[in-house]
């Protein structure tokens, strides 16, 4: 893809994050009906299950970006995992925060044992901060490549794996289970801020993503120009 | 303010501040990627002079 | 088949140097024991039999880490990895022998920790061993693999557990749910899938985490 072509998709992509994310906002705080049970505060809803589902999207992104790896043996593809995994990691802690001051406000906790998107969250969080640890603590090359890959497949492998153990705990320790009400059918206007806000935190994940690829292939080509002229 | 407004406005405004945050953290980021590119292209006048 | 003697030969080299080394085996049994001991005094009197077990799975967890960081250092130190590596075996091969040799330590160690439990604490079920033979399993398959990425870093004592932990929690899960729910069937077969999902991952993914 040449530069040109890769640039103009990062401006688009930003705009219509800009665009989505300010109508969404909006939507969310001016049009959109009170929620019959919850009232006001499940607003946090708006962006907070768009920012959950950005995330698994990136971590999503990056096993696929992992997989080309180890099938093409292409370097391009581990920055691309390893950018994948950094946005994962962002909008997974936005998706804790947000989490969590709607756990607040609904239950009275910032922290809730029996929401089952916070606990699978954090284990996520865990994993893949650890995927930083492994890649900071192994020399660049193409053995870190190949084993950054294979553990972003494994990241993805966890996620059902945990949601189901997360599942099977809660009959062990009998938490009450939290959920929201939003759990039920979304009335149309509900569906539509809902929408709107998930395509521009989607956009904003790739908009970010774009930039921050930009910026880590002209370190590599900065490198390399280095140590041409030295 | 009621107490749910309060918290509402403040997980918007938690992603507001992270994206914000980002943006600096970038800028630093591409401020040294100029000054490289600088020190660089100095090289290269002074490899291509020398 | 070249392939399961290839196995062999590995894991037999593991057991024999652990064998004549004394170094890692020992070390595992005395920390479990140790472990319980310091349980007995960390929990106050009155604890649910829950919470015990729980802490009894705390145990194996750290435990098997233990093994698991000696796991590949005899070949780190001496560049067996590389040799193995270069040989005609498929590099799958490794990671099951280095896994059922490490999977023979765990047992061993928990054939002395089990015991212990029950001699400290309350007796043992057949779904808790049947459970910790299943975690087992597990344990080893996605703790070789894990060893021989953190092997290849600097800090791999540090690094091992932070791979390692996140990664395990759903065998605690199944582990404990096993020991101590009405319905140890469910739990047993979560541990089941676990196994199969995260052993077949680790042995089709293992060649690329060695290889360049």
């Amino acid at each position: 893809m040449s530069t040109s072509l890769r640039n103009n998709q990062a401006v688009l992509l930003a705009a219509a994050a800009a665009v989505l994310l300010l109508v969404g906002t909006a939507l969310a705080f001016y049009w959109v009906p009170n929620a019959p049970v919850e009232g006001f505060r499940q607003r946090i809803f708006y962006f907070h299950v768009p920012i959950a589902l950005t995330a698994y999207a990136c971590f999503g992104w990056g096993a696929w970006k992992a997989l080309r790896l180890l099938w093409t043996r292409e370097r391009r593809y581990d920055l691309e995992s390893y950018t994948a995994v950094h946005m994962g990691v962002i909008f997974g802690i936005l998706t804790l925060v947000t989490g969590s001051i709607w756990a607040r406000t609904s239950w009275g906790h910032w922290w809730v044992w029996g929401s089952r998107q916070l606990v699978l969250f954090l284990i996520l969080f865990l994993f893949y901060a650890a995927y930083f640890m492994l890649r900071y603590s192994v020399d660049p090359g193409p053995r870190r490549a190949n084993m950054s890959a294979v553990y972003a497949l494994f990241g993805v492998a966890l996620i059902p794996v945990s949601f189901l153990a997360i599942r099977l705990a809660e009959d062990l320790v009998h938490p009450v289970v939290f959920t929201h009400d939003v759990e039920e059918r979304l009335s149309g206007s509900q569906l539509a801020t809902f929408l709107v806000c998930l395509g521009g935190m989607l956009a904003l994940a790739g908009a970010l993503y774009a930039n921050e690829l930009t910026g880590k292939r002209l370190d590599a080509r900065l490198r390399e120009l280095r140590e041409a002229l030295q | 303010m009621t107490s749910a407004e309060k918290y509402v406005t403040a997980a918007y405004l938690v992603v507001l501040a992270v994206i914000l945050l980002y943006v600096v953290l970038y800028a630093f980021k591409l401020a040294r990627l100029e000054r490289e590119v600088a020190e660089l292209a100095e090289l290269a006048r002074q490899r291509g002079s020398g | 088949m070249t392939y399961f003697s290839d196995v062999a030969a590995l894991a037999r080299k593991d057991l024999l140097l652990e064998l004549r080394s004394r170094d890692t085996l020992p070390a595992m049994l005395l920390f479990v024991v140790s472990t319980l001991v310091v349980f007995h005094f960390a929990l106050p009197t009155g604890t649910s039999a829950t919470a015990e077990v729980g802490l009894l799975w705390v145990a194996i967890l750290f435990t098997a880490l233990l093994g698991l960081v000696r796991a590949f250092v005899a070949e780190r130190e001496q560049r067996v990895l590389d040799g193995l590596v270069l040989s005609p075996c498929d590099r799958s091969a490794i990671w099951l022998g280095k896994g059922i040799a490490v999977l023979a330590f765990l047992a061993a160690a928990e054939l002395v920790a089990l015991p212990a439990y029950a001699l400290f604490f309350a007796p043992v079920s057949w779904e808790l061993v049947a459970a910790v033979a299943l975690a087992d399993v597990g344990l080893a398959a996605v703790g070789t693999l894990l060893a021989a990425m953190a092997a290849a870093g600097r800090a791999r004592e540090l690094l091992l557990p932070l791979l390692f932990l996140p990664l395990v929690i759903p065998v605690v899960v199944g582990g404990i749910g096993a020991s101590v729910s009405d319905d140890p069937g469910r739990y047993l077969a979560f541990l089941g899938l676990y196994d199969a999902v995260f052993a077949i991952l680790s042995w089709a993914s293992f060649e690329y985490v060695v290889t360049e």
